[in-house]
């Protein structure tokens, strides 16, 4: 099924993307088909700048428990990072 | 008997509001009167699996254009980025859907070989879109593969921005084959049940057929919902309805 569920925010970073690192600004979280993932729905993370068009973008398409896993492995890391630094 | 010869080719046609679009053709070679199909591609857009359909028609003796209903959102990026942005968008606006396959169906009849007539067929959100085609253009066959919001309406924590259109049923233009998977959500069974319903009580020729087995997307190959059973029953009915209206 088309989910269409998506989450919008803006970030700030760089991504790289085909034609090489790029400022990001916003991205887009969804669980939907994937275009390219072994599996029928995944979730979906798009970092984007709008500004550079469509292509301006770095896609991951993650099975739900790995996208879990990811976002685990993310406030882990922030939460060990030495004081001061963030 | 066909030798099967086709030739297909990107080219450009008149969309909405006369701007011209990026479509892809493909029609038989050696044919003195075709039939002609146009595809509407899935929401992942406008991509090789996609460009393998419309070749599909062709090779079975019909002109197939499938325009590239993103071109505007995002000229010259692949297809999985221009899908990403008009997903951010809410989707394609019916209005210039519409506008996009009007110009689609005029190139079609006005093809060297075209018998005048017309079908459409379209994949998940062009399922509804083939419906909305259908019942807004003057066509000749539609097919509605796995359609969602036909006749249910996004909830509203979805950022699709479409609107449901049984309403319009009334003014189905032709007969429709409606191919849906049972395991599906969106549609569900009961919105698929539902609309034949409508179609019923409006007089409308319709055949629905919805596989055991199959959810969503079941005639995508290249995708892990592809089910080959229900995809091959697929493939024959709408060489079967094609053939009784848009053949020869």
């Amino acid at each position: 099924m088309c989910t269409y569920l998506t989450e919008k925010i803006e970030v700030a970073g760089s991504g790289k993307g085909a034609a090489g690192w790029f400022t990001v600004t916003d991205a887009t979280v969804y669980f939907d088909h994937p275009q390219h993932a072994p599996a029928e729905h995944t979730l979906n993370i798009d970092f984007l700048n709008p500004a550079g068009g469509p292509s301006a973008r770095v896609a991951v398409e993650l099975t739900a428990e790995s996208a879990r896993a990811l976002a685990k492995a993310i406030e882990a890391t922030l939460d060990s990072a030495p004081s001061g630094l963030i | 008997m066909s030798n099967e010869a086709l030739t297909a080719e990107t080219i450009s046609i008149t969309g909405h509001d006369g701007h011209e679009i990026e479509a892809y053709l493909a029609r038989p070679l050696g044919t003195d009167s075709f039939g002609s199909v146009v595809v509407i591609h899935h929401m992942p857009g406008y991509d090789p699996p996609s460009k393998e359909i419309t070749r599909t028609f062709a090779a079975n003796g019909y002109a197939a254009l499938m325009p590239n209903l993103h071109h505007r959102d995002a000229p010259g990026a692949s297809p999985d980025d221009a899908a990403a942005a008009v997903r951010a968008k809410g989707g394609v606006p019916d209005e210039r859907f519409l506008g996009d396959v009007s110009g689609a169906a005029d190139y079609l009849r006005a093809l060297d070989g075209s018998n005048g007539k017309v079908g459409v067929i379209g994949y998940c959100s062009g399922g509804r879109q083939s419906f909305l085609a259908a019942c807004s253009l003057q066509l000749d066959a539609a097919v509605d593969c796995y359609g969602a919001f036909v006749v249910s309406t996004p909830t509203a924590e979805l950022p699709l921005k479409v609107g449901p259109i049984a309403h319009l049923a009334g003014n189905l233009s032709c007969p429709l084959l409606g191919l849906f998977g049972a395991e599906d959500k969106y549609p569900a069974p009961d919105e698929v049940e539902e609309l034949a319903k409508i179609l019923t009580e409006a007089g409308k020729e319709h055949e629905f057929h919805v596989y055991d087995g199959a959810g969503h997307a079941f005639f995508s190959v290249n995708r892990p919902a592809y089910r080959a059973e229900a995809a091959n029953d697929g493939w024959q009915r709408i060489f079967d309805f094609y053939g009784r209206y848009l053949a020869g």
